[in-house]
This record gives structure tokens, sequence and C-alpha cells, in this order.
């Protein structure tokens, strides 16, 4: 059974706005009769303010489908036109308290039914622009499609590039086999072949992120400590650097923080404060417990 | 006979209740018969008589020659991998296989992966009523073929395939022949010794034993290479630590299955063949899938047309009744049921099948529930589908609506 929320399964059950409109001047049809749900949105607009006075689905779908179908009739009445336009896929996900992954497509079935109804009303023609694939990466709900085309916009060519184009990838890892695969497929349609380089994905490094040189984190660190130095001597406290080691980085408490209750909390804030400035984890450890094998007056930094 | 006191379970293909009487077999090997098989002492010893007693009961029931042709596994889809993958392992110049369009994942995906490594697979195609064309399987077996494998009976429509006729075949032309039966086993009688399959596969939760144990047969002097090497367990063929309890578990369960194998062929079939002709009075726009006239007695197939299968499983469920369905959505895919998709079923109906599948542990009372709850539940999703007029469908409905992209 699919996680729906109770928002989801309370709008299945009880559906809003069911049915067609009476003297609808707005339709929109949408959806995938292959993939198991479609939808015809009916609205009745106001001409003189482009308000939306009601609006009415009937969905031919899912759980989520039919849901995300009454949603979005709840979301719309009583918007104009405009502002009803501004409405995503994710607002509508929202409004459900969230849909699963593989159920967010219901929420962009919702959306492309609202804008070929606009565009019915107005008198324009709607196309759909999105593709629609197998789901290969249920962490962030990034489909094949997708996948495909980024990697064909961006040249991409190796599983950690998708991952950090397109998420795809970027949770449990369970889907880098089918990553793989897509990358294999796409790539020989310009004769190349996607090689590995080894048996795991290098983690992608986050963009902005550039690795910290020792200095630099030292700096970074003296700069916290800096900033709650103020607070600590107030209470007749201070704190010293006195060694980073990897991600272990030994300070010691002086004055009354030395021995002070509370020293565990004061370490837990600052600890904090750093893994912020630095972008990683580091722990922060009082300089006592640091291993005997180091030469304490050495460290000082 | 127990009944199942908490909603009406009525899906029995996916998995099934085990029996208070296999679970009572089975509780003393968690505890005081805790031993290691192999071993060779006294705490061993008994549990390695109960294994042997148990691999006793499911030759039993499969009808087989030795007992030592039964291969315990742990669940069908090992038994299955384990098959293909011996079949291809000891003839290594055969690079094609025979199955079929409408085989489980257990062995369409493993057959897929398999073209990817550069072997030839035949996937027999089905008519509407899901059977198979014997001619055209006939002039694909040839020396270059390693294995077929064909489904005993299909897990979503019930349908029997001749795999009996088809081994003959196969042996004729000097192929193996595997089947995966874990739909079978247990509702159908099977007597594997008068029977030309080389290998067989069966799933012990399909038939009231636990998940978690299944079986392979291998026909003796098949020839064969195991999927796990290791200790000297199952003479060999399936190395790792027996799952005592399970296989305990899994003997009993085959003595039970005989025992109402008349049963299953009389009373099951008798609540089956009632739901569907009830539901089929009672709604309009409703149709059985598979072939109706060879099929597993359990099993009924309904595709309700203009209505998506999901929303009636999540309507059903609210009312305490369990069932599955070939749509898109409940498989996690885009398409719906590739059985339903090879029986050339419409899109409109093909994602509205439900499978009802009964156990002996089901009732005449549960199915009249069942029969009443569903037609208000498919008159309800068809208000909300736009395939649907006021009380038919709308005229001409694949033009009537016509949703852009397709």
């Amino acid at each position: 059974m699919w996680e729906y929320s109770e928002k989801v399964q309370e709008h299945f059950f009880s559906p809003r706005n069911a049915g067609a409109v009476k003297d609808a001047n707005a339709t929109g049809e949408v959806g995938s009769l292959s993939c198991g749900d479609a939808l015809r949105l009916t609205l009745k607009v106001d001409p003189a303010t482009e308000t939306i006075l009601d609006a009415g689905f009937q969905t031919f779908g899912c759980g989520s489908a039919i849901a995300s179908s009454s949603a979005l009739t709840e979301i719309i009445k009583g918007l104009t036109l405009d502002q009803a336009l501004q409405v995503s896929n994710q607002d509508i996900a929202d409004y459900l308290d969230g849909l699963p992954p593989e159920k967010m497509h219901c929420s962009v079935m919702g959306r492309e039914a609202l804008q070929a109804a606009v565009a019915n009303y107005r008198g324009e023609e709607w196309k759909d622009d999105h593709e629609e694939g197998a789901l290969v990466c249920k962490c962030f709900a990034v489909d094949e499609k997708l996948i495909e085309n980024t990697i064909r916009a961006n040249g991409l060519s190796t599983v950690e590039e998708v991952v950090n184009y397109t998420k795809a990838g970027g949770g449990c890892s369970a889907c880098h086999e089918g990553v793989e695969e897509i990358l294999n497929r796409v790539l020989g349609e310009s004769g190349k072949h996607f090689a590995p380089t080894a048996g795991t994905t290098p983690l992608p490094v986050k963009a902005g992120r550039p690795r910290l040189t020792t200095v630099e984190r030292i700096r970074r660190i003296e700069a916290v400590l800096d900033s709650v130095r103020p607070t600590l001597q107030r209470d007749h406290g201070d704190v010293e650097l006195v060694d980073v080691d990897g991600r272990q980085v030994y300070v010691k408490m002086r004055g009354a923080c030395a021995g002070c209750q509370m020293a565990a909390v004061t370490l837990e804030g600052i600890q904090e404060r750093i893994v912020e400035a630095l972008g990683e984890f580091v722990r922060v450890i009082p300089a006592e417990a640091r291993p005997r094998t180091q030469e304490p007056e050495r460290a000082c930094a | 006979m127990t009944t199942i006191t908490q909603g009406i379970y009525f899906d029995n293909n996916a998995t099934t209740m085990v029996a208070p009487e296999v679970v009572e077999a089975m509780l003393p090997y968690f505890t005081e018969q805790f031993g290691n098989p192999s071993s060779i002492h006294q705490f061993g010893n008994r549990v390695g008589q109960a294994l042997k007693q148990a691999r006793v009961q499911v030759q039993t029931l499969l009808g087989a020659e030795h007992d030592s042709e039964i291969v315990f596994t742990s669940c069908g889809t090992e038994s299955d991998s384990t098959a293909i993958l011996s079949a291809l392992r000891v003839q290594p110049e055969r690079r094609e296989i025979i199955t079929t369009v409408v085989e489980h994942p257990a062995v369409l995906a493993l057959c897929e992966q398999l073209e990817k490594e550069g072997y030839t697979v035949h996937y027999l195609p089905v008519d509407d009523r899901g059977r198979l064309d014997l001619d055209a399987y006939g002039r694909l077996l040839s020396e270059r073929v390693a294995i077929v494998s064909v489904m005993w009976a299909n897990n979503e429509t019930g349908t029997l395939f001749p795999v009996e006729r088809m081994a003959e075949m196969a042996k004729a032309a000097g192929v193996l022949f595997h089947t995966d039966a874990v739909q079978a086993v247990g509702k159908v009688p099977i007597d594997l010794k008068h029977t030309a399959i080389d290998m067989l596969s069966l799933s012990g939760h399909k038939l009231h034993a636990p998940k978690g144990i299944g079986v392979l047969y291998l026909r003796r002097n098949t020839r064969f290479r195991p999927l796990l090497r290791g200790g000297h367990q199952e003479r060999g063929r399936r190395a790792g630590t027996e799952n005592s309890a399970a296989i305990v578990a899994l003997g009993k369960a085959c003595d039970m299955a005989l025992e109402y194998m008349e049963h299953e062929q009389t009373s099951v079939r008798a609540l089956r063949d009632r739901l569907e002709q009830g539901l089929i009075a009672a709604v309009p726009h409703c149709f059985v899938t598979g072939d109706t006239d060879n099929r597993l007695p359990n099993t009924a197939n309904i595709a309700f047309e203009y209505i998506e299968g999901e929303a009636i499983l999540l309507l059903l469920n609210k009312l305490g009744i369990a069932a599955s369905s070939g749509s898109a959505c409940t498989s996690g895919s885009l398409e719906p049921s590739h059985v339903m998709r090879a029986m050339g079923i419409p899109y409109t109906a093909a994602h509205g099948t439900i499978r009802f599948s009964l156990s002996r542990y089901n009732t005449a009372e549960e199915v009249e529930r069942v029969i009443e709850a569903v037609p208000p539940i498919v008159a309800q999703l068809r208000k909300l589908s736009p395939y649907w007029g006021v009380d038919g469908p709308v005229e001409e409905p694949e033009k009537a609506f016509a949703p852009a992209y397709a």
C-alpha cells in the first residue's frame, strides 16, 4: 500500500467538486491512458473579472490522481485565471501534505489540466511540453526521460554528473545501475561508451563548497570561537582552540567554564556553529579527552 | 476450519496465511530443536531427521520419483534463477532461451538481463485469453536453445499452461525444461515422475507455509551447476545452512495441501465461481480475463471498465477487503500489467483489473459480502470517470474523451 497522507486519503474518499461543472466555459483534458490516469477539468469563469467561479473534475485514475484533482479544484476556486496559472504541481502536492515520489506525476497532471483549461478559455492551443518516463530515482522522484534529456543537453558521462545535474541517484544510490544503463544507452547514440571508474561512485562535490585548507579551517574555527567568546567571558569563562585533527576539534575550557556543569551544552553549541562554518561534520572535544599519544604542547594553535 | 478474523483476504496469489498447524509444526525448530542439521551430535541429528521427513513430504506433493530431487532454496525467485542460470552454464554453446511474455518478473527480469549479456530470448506471445501457440513454440525449439522456462499457472489470471506437453516437446528436441509452478503447487495435482519436466520452482508462502522458503525440483541426472557454492548442504547443490524451521513448515504445508487438494478443486472452485458470477451479474461493463475454461480453481480476474484498479482497491480496503490489481499504479510502473497488455486488453479495462484469489480459509459468507461491496464502489468511481455518462459509458468513450498527450 502506498504511504498516502491523511489529507490524500481524505480527498480520495470524499472528493470535492467531482463531476462536470454546469455551463462550463473552459475545459482541459490531459493525461495518459496508458499510464492509467487522465483528467478532465471544467471551469466556470466570470468573463468580466476572469475569476474562476466554479471548478469540477472527472478523473480516471488512482487514489492520488483523484485526490490531486480534488485538491486542484479547491485551490483554484475563487482565483483569477492569472493567479491560478501560478499554481504549481508542488502547490498541489503541498496542499495534500505531500505525495509519494511515484505519485508526483498526479500533481503534474493537475497543473497541466489547469493550463489546458485556461488555454481553452482564451482560445489558445495548449501543448504539453513534458515527457514522462519510468521512475528511476525514488529518493528524488526523477524519471528516465528527464535523466536522458539532461545527459544529452549537457553532455554528461558519469553517474556523478547525473547526480549533480538531476539529483537522481543522490540519495540511497540503489538506482545507480539504472542510471549507468541510461548513460550507456545515451552515450551509445554517439558511439561512446560509459566508462565507470571504480567500484563506487565518487560522492559529488557540493557546488560552491570547495575543500578548505587546514589553515582556512583553523581560521574559520577561530572566528567561531571569537564570536562566542564575549558570551563566555561575561560568565568569567573562556575557550581556547588546542588542536584540529581531521574531524576532531580539541578545545580547552578556561576560567569559570572549566568544570562548569553546562560545559557539555556549551561545547555542543560551539560544535553546531563550527559545523555550519566549515560545511562539514566535525566533533568538538575537550582537550582533556585527547589521546595520550600526542604531546599537548606541540599541538597548541 | 479456522476463518480469518479480521477482514476478508482474497489475495492468496500474493501470499497466504501460514496454516496454524504449520506454525505449530515449525515452532520447536526455533527453540529446543535449534541444532545445525549438519552436526553429528544429537542436537543436529534430530533436525536432520526432520528435514528428511519434510523432503519426503514435498516429494509426495510433487509426485517426484526421488526425495533427493528436492533442493530447498530461499524462495521461488532463487529457484527460478538457479534453474535458468544452471542450464546456461552447463551448455555454454547454447545461447537461446524460450519463455513467455506473461511470466512472473522472477523470470522476465532475469531474461531481460541475460539479453543484455548477449543471450537471445524468445518470448512466446499469448492470445486474448492468455493461451500459447504450441506450433510457434515447437518451431523455436532447436539445439541452440539452452532452456525453456514456462510458468505452470499465471499469477494474475490463473490461466494454466500445458507445461507437461511442452516439456515433452522440449525433451524430444533435446532441450531442458523448467517451470515456475509457484501458483500451481498445492492448487492443482502434480505428478512429476510421469512428466518430462526437468526443473520446477515452488514457493512456500503460496501454500500456507511461511515466506523465505522455496524448492527447486531437479530431476535426477539433470546436469546442474549451483548458484551458491559453499558447504555441502543439499548435496552441494545449494550451500548455506538450512532454514530448518521453514523447511519443516513447508513439509507440513505440503502434507496439508495434498489433504485439501480435492477441497481446492471443488469447494474453493465453487466459491470462486459464485464470486465471479455474482460480480458479473451485479456490475455492468466488466468481464473475466484469462482462459476461463482452463485455470486455477481459486483465481478470478475481472476487468472493471472505465475505472482504475488502485482506486478500487483503496475503497475495498476501507471495507476490509483485500485483493490486488493489474493497474499501472499498483505495479509502480507506467504501464498496466504486462499480462493484461499481452492479452490485448484495452487500457480502459486493463487498469481496472482486479484479481480475487481465494484459499481454503475463505467462506461463502465472505464471497457474498464481496459481491455486495463491489458494485457501489465501481459505481462511485465511474461517477468520477470522464469515460462514464449518466448510467453507462459515454458514446464512443475513446473519442469523447481524448486527453492531450498520449
